[in-house]
């Protein structure tokens, strides 16, 4: 175990664990941020997505180790007040169902706005194909990041 | 947290009055209102909907929220009849209480047929009570006073809040016969209303069972049987006991535990655990599947299901005999959040919380397995991130509790994806063989089915169209008990014989040389005008479906270059009918569109039920498509996503959704739309590409066809 500084969502956190732990269980299981999920370990379904310094980032396949010095969001910190354009056009458009894979979908689609404010179809589809929806919500997804895009022109 | 919210609740009731309405446990669907003083004494819980002095009005939604949106469909009915305005409405998820909620359960699309009646008479009892107190107040009569928004409203237009009525209100008198609103009244029913989830879903905020948290809480998870069929020998934790985090390692029932303080140790501790297994007996693979199929097909013992007419005389005199045999392979439900429960076991005493859709069967269950009283175990439902059935079994709720009374310390099992995968409890392999003869006019004279499962239990549904439409019927199944755990798996049965029955069909209106959709016609007039035996199915609700889609779709007249295939399914309680278009791309087929049409009566919210129809859909063509559990040596081939292929956001088509809006009471929703899909993609590729497929998943039976989506 070794003590590591971490800076998430705007925050200094000081964590004791082993260099190996990936982020996703550092968030989870030590400093309870559990919006960010675990769905396969092995970075096939998005459901942990985070950014690293604003990038798009698998947390269960990312050790602890390489987010030091780097800055951490999660979608607990992605806006102040639940208001960023992705959280609202999810919630305008009714995007949930199980709700579960989400939090990631939405970190891939902020990081894609933030890069590309104006994606077409085919941008759209290259980023969010790399997450799993169970419930197959993909329709309203594609339509909120529609949404998003406009909102975040205001 | 949630306890916290519900103490202030009750108190803020307690201080400054409110009315509380509940259940009776009479076991009527009449609602009662609950006095104050009996509140202090019992749970909250027990309340189904409160309305305090500040007009903040409070639902608890009792049945389990898998993200079929019945936390927001139920609170929306009750709020309908109770007049209030949805915004000032809170939802809660409320606790295990079979004393005061039935069925407390999420399974069959059986909530909103269930429960429609019982949540329109609470909200209906509570805004008789509030007008009843007004006509008081007022000294009026109670018929000359309106509601809306959550106000009473007299004849000189005067209004007075819900909340400054409430303490009149809980001494009024509750008539046997509550009056309901009539469906032309309806201001919230059939609007579109998001879910009531979304504010704490989109932040994070959501605590779905893996999220669950309790102080002095340990982490654990299992080690199971490497196949189905064997059990453990011995193990050597010296190494994994070793690892920073990790408490111990015990083991019980062929499974080993490892106990930590969070679950990468644990993770690690796996890695490095030497477990050896016994094979008791000849493990399953699908050589030896085939071999059963093979053998019992021919030579069953088949249970006969349904017999109707002669089918030996009408296929001697048949004109034509078509014939054809499906397969399905096993599927894993794979929810996104996999399983997982906290569990507290005391000595006398239980507490579990966390994702499953019978938290009933979970706390009898327990108390059975732990010998602990069952009034002594409560179950605390949280967020679940999927269920399609797979929560219907508490293996897991069982294997928290059973870990937590072993090391006497709360304890939350985790599941990871390869648990998951492996683990069981699949949709059960199923095979079918189909007969039916026509005469020289093209007529449907005789239809067979034989119906052969792997643990599928009865792999028919003997009742449901074509029969009734058809003079000679003989339905048979049998089934092979298998190592291999099943259980239901959305639209159980149905979501693999409807694509099988409705591509048969398809079959057989080609050899008659009919339109498709003129056959089904043709037989549900039989079904209306002169019925064989017993049907489940209303062959008019059946016929609207197919008439409303063919028109959408322009069935018939589509324009040159798309393929249309035909599909519908009576499942649930709901009919469907589905249309699938695809078209020919440089000499390779592509699925350009579904259409939709849905009877389910009703629609409670019509974004709830549109998520229903698109999930359904996209459920079922990804799995049509992709679904695949291959074995060997007992265990499955595919433990994790990387080979498990589902369905992803580049391969939807577009879907066009639309409801028949007949008045009728409503069904559900959860699984209806799944059953026609299968039907209508491998009928609209038969069209594009001239061959038909047998077998799931589509895409490894026709090269062409694999990259369809």
């Amino acid at each position: 175990m070794s003590e590591y500084s971490l800076s998430i969502n705007g925050k200094k956190l000081k964590v004791d664990v082993s260099e190996d732990t990936p982020l996703l269980w550092v968030l989870r299981d030590t400093l309870d941020l559990t919006g960010t999920k675990y769905g396969c370990g092995m970075a096939q379904c998005g459901a942990c997505t985070i950014h690293i310094d604003g990038m798009p980032t698998r947390s269960c396949v990312t050790p602890v180790t390489l987010a030091i010095g780097k800055e951490i969001t999660t979608i607990e910190g992605l806006s102040e007040n639940g208001d960023h354009p992705v959280q609202q056009a999810w919630d305008t458009l009714d995007v949930p169902q199980c709700g579960f894979c989400q939090s990631g979908q939405m970190m891939t689609a902020a990081a894609l706005l933030k890069e590309n404010p104006n994606p077409d179809e085919e941008e759209i589809s290259m980023a969010m194909s790399a997450h799993i929806c169970r419930c197959g919500t993909y329709h309203r997804i594609n339509e909120a990041v529609k949404l998003a895009a406009k909102l975040q022109k205001r | 947290m949630k306890n916290n919210r519900r103490d202030f609740l009750k108190n803020m009731l307690l201080t400054s009055g409110g009315l509380v309405i509940g259940f009776n446990s009479l076991g009527n669907s009449n609602a009662e209102i609950i006095s104050l003083e009996n509140l202090k004494d019992e749970l909250l819980s027990n309340a189904f909907l409160t309305i305090n002095s500040n007009n903040i009005i409070t639902i608890f939604s009792p049945n389990p929220e898998i993200g079929q949106g019945i936390k927001t469909a139920f609170a929306v009915i009750v709020a309908e009849e109770l007049d209030v305005d949805w915004e000032k409405v809170v939802v809660e998820q409320a606790d295990l209480d079979i004393k005061r909620f039935e069925r407390q359960l999420t399974g069959g699309s059986g909530a909103i047929k269930h429960s429609w009646e019982r949540l329109r008479k609470a909200g209906a009892t509570g805004r008789y009570a509030l007008m009843a107190s007004a006509a008081k107040k007022w000294n009026v009569s109670a018929a000359s006073l309106k509601t809306d928004k959550g106000f009473v409203i007299n004849a000189k237009g005067e209004k007075i809040s819900y909340g400054d009525l409430v303490k009149e209100a809980v001494s009024v008198e509750i008539p046997k016969e509550i009056p309901l609103k009539s469906n032309k009244e309806f201001k919230l029913i059939g609007q579109t209303i998001k879910s009531v989830d979304n504010k704490t879903v989109l932040t994070g905020k959501a605590k779905y069972g893996m999220d669950y948290k309790q102080a002095g809480m340990l982490y654990a998870q299992i080690v199971r049987p490497q196949g189905f069929g064997q059990t453990l020998k011995d193990f050597d934790a010296i190494e994994a006991k070793k690892i920073d985090g990790v408490i111990d390692v015990i083991s019980f029932k062929d499974k080993v535990a490892i106990i930590g303080k969070s679950n990468w140790p644990i993770m690690k501790a796996r890695k490095v655990l030497t477990i050896n297994w016994t094979n008791t007996k000849e493990l399953e693979s699908d050589t030896k599947h085939n071999q059963i199929f093979t053998d019992m097909m021919k030579n069953g013992p088949f249970e006969v299901r349904r017999k109707d007419g002669d089918i030996e005389k009408a296929f001697a005199e048949a004109h034509k005999i078509i014939e054809a045999e499906y397969q399905c392979p096993f599927l894993s439900h794979s929810p996104m959040e996999p399983m997982n429960f906290f569990a507290d076991v005391k000595t006398d005493s239980a507490k579990l919380v966390g994702p499953t859709q019978t938290p009933q069967s979970a706390q009898n269950q327990v108390a059975k397995l732990l010998n602990i009283p069952v009034e002594n175990i409560t179950v605390e439902l949280t967020k679940m991130g999927g269920g399609f059935g797979r929560r219907l079994n508490n293996d897991y709720a069982l294997e928290a509790a059973e870990v937590s009374s072993l090391i006497k310390a709360p304890v939350k099992l985790m599941w990871t994806r390869e648990d998951d995968m492996s683990g069981g409890i699949y949709r059960p392999a199923v095979r079918y063989k189909f007969k039916a003869s026509i005469d020289k006019a093209g007529n449907v004279t005789g239809f067979a089915l034989k119906g052969v499962g792997l643990n599928a239990g009865n792999s028919t549904r003997q009742d449901n169209f074509p029969v009734g439409a058809i003079d000679n019927v003989l339905i048979e199944s049998a089934d092979y008990k298998s190592d291999i755990t099943t259980g239901p798996w959305r639209a159980p049965i149905t979501n693999f014989l409807a694509y099988a029955e409705q591509a048969f069909i398809d079959e057989i209106a080609f050899a008659a040389g009919k339109d498709p959709v003129k056959l089904r016609l043709e037989l549900l007039k039989k079904a209306i005008e002169k019925p064989v035996g017993k049907i489940t199915y209303e062959p008019a609700r059946f016929e609207k479906v197919i008439t409303t889609v063919a028109e959408r779709a322009k069935w018939g007249s589509a324009k040159k270059g798309l393929h249309q295939g035909f599909s519908v399914y009576f499942s649930h309680n709901s009919y469907v009918a589905q249309i699938a278009e695809v078209e020919m791309k440089k000499g390779k087929p592509t699925l350009k569109k579904v259409f939709a049409v849905t009877d389910c009566g009703i629609v409670i919210n019509q974004s709830g039920a549109r998520n229903q129809i698109y999930g359904a859909i996209v459920d079922g063509l990804g799995h049509a498509m992709y679904g695949n559990l291959n074995f060997e040596n007992g265990a499955p081939k595919q433990t994790n996503f990387d080979q498990y292929r589902l369905i992803r956001f580049n391969e939807v088509p577009e879907i066009d959704a639309y409801f028949v809006d007949n008045g009728i009471d409503p069904t559900g929703l959860g699984e209806p739309a799944l059953p026609p899909t299968g039907g209508a993609l491998a009928n609209a590729i038969f069209k594009a590409t001239g061959k038909r497929i047998y077998k799931q998943p589509f895409a490894m039976e026709d090269e062409k066809v694999a990259d369809i989506l």
